[in-house]
């Protein structure tokens, strides 16, 4: 058992250090790990975050720094520096829900950050929670979103009154960083098989790219099984038998939806975790549902979707041991449907949720 | 000839849920050509790859059997000829005719980008601006989800399959996403004509718009002022990823659903395998003056091609959809009920649905069933 757990952290870590310009410091003491509690219900689920952290005696200590946007020099919004200067240092960061204000002059804070640090990947790895009942069960896989350019490269222009084009934006160095990234996630993982989706029969050209660079990077990872598949036939498969899928690569928009798509299969956002890898071995994990403003400070919050993507968070940095007993204790938790919050059926409070999870992380010492 | 009366009266006997299949007929807006060979119409066939061939020779078979008035003009496009000079044949045919049945051409899509998608040349060559998509619950078929009634209506023409692409620095390629406000309003007024016809209650516009916010943006904002027309008829939107979601955990809030291409794509397959799969579901395009019916899924089936194996239910009902359109509304409800009542014995599901039969049993069981309840039918089986 320990030889294993030994045997993956060191792949994890080669892993990491070879897919990263600058090798991560690894310090045997206690890491850095921003964290940006963020809006709404997002201080409270942070709290239960850390607190189920500190039960669980994880190596971490947290830095919290908040993300409004500021106008800095030159007129261009960005996040304060205090901030940046925290990512930029502790490369890892843990981020609750954020506010989209609709006419605050900003942009999105998460589009802002996503583009400070290059976040390219957006990884979400879907896998049924036992004890919270979908449609769906057995669902084990994982989408790999590109995240800086496809449908969303934000240009768009009226040609005369009345039509609109949107350009799509398809590059070779952002198609070929994203299958990289998916074929080391797919082998350090011990994955299968990883699944270009695309619409290459009818977008020929910016999909045709995207999937040969794709068949690129396949070839010098000859252990994973590489597939490619049509979008519309992937949703298909998808709600009729989403066994039949392991690793999803994916251009933005196919991305969005995929993903979305299968958050609903394992039972949607408020237990979905997500991962942001960025270059330069920035990696921010998240929560994906929204602020619940309608029950922020009530302690009603649902903390499971941060807590597993503090989970996803642990086995990036290659504490597998501490990251395998705070999912078993989350899972054991809803499984036994004892205490749950309310949007998982129960009647409990957040706080309740968690202290009964920080139990059971205790009695597995 | 046929027996109008004889099978009005059968179709008073129908359970509640065939009978709203009998009145599944398509918009009236619509005139259908009139039969001018003798009383029987002409009606272009295009094979297409994979199980279309097969499957639509399953068509013609049934429609002898049935004696049903139309006769086929077949039409072959063979995809891996590099000229369009055969897809133009068909679109020509189908001027003619005016109504078109087919099945999925092929697209290799490794060949350059100047050798188009056939399917997708046809439907912009013919202005076939809607395609609809009507998703039920089957009686017979096991899904994860019940009671999903939703008619799905994506613009056809336009938005990301406009085919415009160019690499103005190598590595680096735009494809162009165009929404017109012409054709927004037109699919967004055909959604609510189609919803004021079947009595529906609620139209949901599916988009990106708070990414796409000018080209999604237009759609919404045009299917904002055709609902503001129709105030029998709630209008709400949705965006699309959360349409997906909410698709696969609660399907039933959904009623009548537009939305531009490529979203129409996602959804379109997404509710086709809540339903049961893609051998299920019938779609039909429709234009200001042509209409082609296939599969709703559009798929070749290359994998099963051959082996009596494909489920016939899709192409079958969709040969229904046509002969609604043609104006026999009485063979195509005398031809649906036999199809419901077979689906509904398991023993006579094909592999896609759980079952063994093979292609052929299931016709000659529809067969049977014409036979027992329809008028006279053709002595050769």
């Amino acid at each position: 058992m320990a030889g294993n757990a030994w045997r993956s952290t060191v792949s994890r870590v080669m892993g990491a250090v070879k897919s990263q310009t600058q090798p991560r410091t690894f310090s045997r003491g206690m890491q850095t790990v921003t964290i940006i509690p963020g809006d709404g219900i997002g201080p409270e689920i942070s709290s239960a975050v850390i607190k189920i952290f500190e039960a669980a005696k994880v190596p971490i200590q947290w830095e919290e720094r908040n993300v409004t946007a500021i106008k800095g020099p030159g007129g261009k919004w960005m996040i304060p520096p205090e901030a940046k200067e925290s990512m930029d240092k502790s490369k890892i960061g843990l981020k609750g829900p954020l506010k989209t204000p609709i006419a605050a002059g900003h942009p999105s804070m998460n589009l802002l950050l996503r583009k400070t640090f290059d976040l390219y990947a957006n990884v979400r790895p879907c896998v049924s929670i036992e004890g919270y009942k979908t449609p769906y069960t057995d669902v084990d896989l994982v989408t790999i979103r590109e995240n800086t350019e496809g449908e969303y490269s934000g240009i768009e222009h009226v040609i005369v009154d009345g039509v609109v084009q949107s350009i799509k934006l398809i590059t070779e160095d952002a198609s070929r960083r994203i299958a990289e990234y998916a074929f080391e996630y797919a082998r350090n993982n011990q994955r299968a098989s990883v699944t270009a989706v695309h619409k290459a029969n009818i977008m020929r050209m910016s999909d045709g790219l995207f999937l040969r660079k794709c068949r690129e990077v396949a070839e010098n990872f000859k252990d994973v099984k590489f597939t490619e598949m049509y979008l519309d036939t992937v949703c298909l498969n998808m709600v009729q038998d989403p066994t039949k899928f392991d690793v999803l690569v994916m251009p933005n928009l196919y991305g969005d939806i995929l993903s979305d798509l299968c958050a609903g299969l394992i039972g949607g956002l408020g237990v979905t975790p997500s991962g942001n890898i960025g270059a330069n071995g920035v990696a921010i994990f998240e929560s994906v549902h929204g602020t619940a403003p309608d029950i922020a400070g009530k302690d009603m919050a649902n903390p499971t979707a941060l807590l597993l993507s503090a989970v996803m968070m642990l086995r990036h940095m290659g504490l597998h041991g501490h990251a395998k007993k705070i999912e078993t204790a989350c899972f054991d938790t809803i499984r036994d449907k004892k205490v749950l919050t309310k949007d998982l059926g129960g009647n409990s409070k957040c706080s309740e949720f968690t202290a009964e999870i920080c139990r059971r992380v205790q009695d597995m010492e | 000839v046929y027996r109008a009366s004889s099978s009005m009266f059968l179709c008073k006997l129908c359970s509640p849920y065939w009978k709203q299949c009998i009145n599944d007929s398509p918009i009236s807006a619509h005139q259908p050509p009139p039969a001018k060979y003798g009383g029987r119409h002409t009606v272009t066939l295009i094979p297409g790859d994979g199980i279309g061939p097969e499957l639509l020779n399953h068509v013609r078979e049934l429609f002898r059997f049935c004696c049903v008035p139309v006769d086929f003009e077949v039409v072959t496009v063979d995809s891996s000829v590099v000229s369009e000079d055969e897809i133009n044949n068909a679109v020509t045919a189908i001027r003619r005719n005016g109504v078109a049945l087919k099945g999925n051409i092929e697209t290799n899509h490794n060949l350059p980008p100047s050798h188009k998608s056939r399917n997708n040349l046809l439907r912009t060559s013919l202005d076939l601006y809607a395609n609809v998509m009507h998703c039920q619950t089957l009686p017979g078929v096991q899904t994860r989800h019940k009671d999903i009634d939703i008619i799905i209506i994506r613009e056809n023409t336009e938005g990301e399959y406009s085919s415009l692409e160019h690499e103005n620095v190598p590595g680096v390629v735009e494809s162009l996403k165009i929404i017109t406000r012409v054709n927004s309003l037109r699919i967004a007024e055909y959604a609510f004509k189609l919803a004021r016809e079947k009595g529906r209650r609620r139209v949901t516009a599916v988009h990106k718009a708070n990414i796409m916010k000018l080209g999604d943006g237009l759609f919404l904002q045009c299917c904002k002022e055709v609902a503001a027309g129709y105030p029998d008829i709630a209008f709400d939107n949705m965006i699309v990823d959360n349409t997906t979601m909410q698709l696969v955990s609660k399907p039933q809030q959904f009623d009548v659903m537009v939305m531009p291409n490529l979203y129409g794509n996602v959804v379109s397959n997404v509710c086709a395998g809540l339903v049961g799969g893609p051998g299920l579901v019938p779609g039909a395009n429709y234009g200001k003056n042509y209409a082609v019916f296939e599969t709703a899924t559009r798929n070749t089936g290359k994998s099963i091609a051959n082996k009596n194996v494909a489920n016939p239910t899709a192409t079958l009902l969709a040969s229904c959809l046509m002969l609604d359109h043609l104006g026999l509304v009485d063979y195509a409800s005398m031809i649906r009920k036999a199809i419901f009542k077979t689906l509904s014995e398991t023993r006579l599901h094909t592999a896609d649905i759980g079952g063994l039969a093979t292609t052929s049993e299931v016709v000659q069981s529809i067969m049977r069933e014409v036979q027992k309840t329809g008028p006279l039918t053709s002595e050769y089986i």
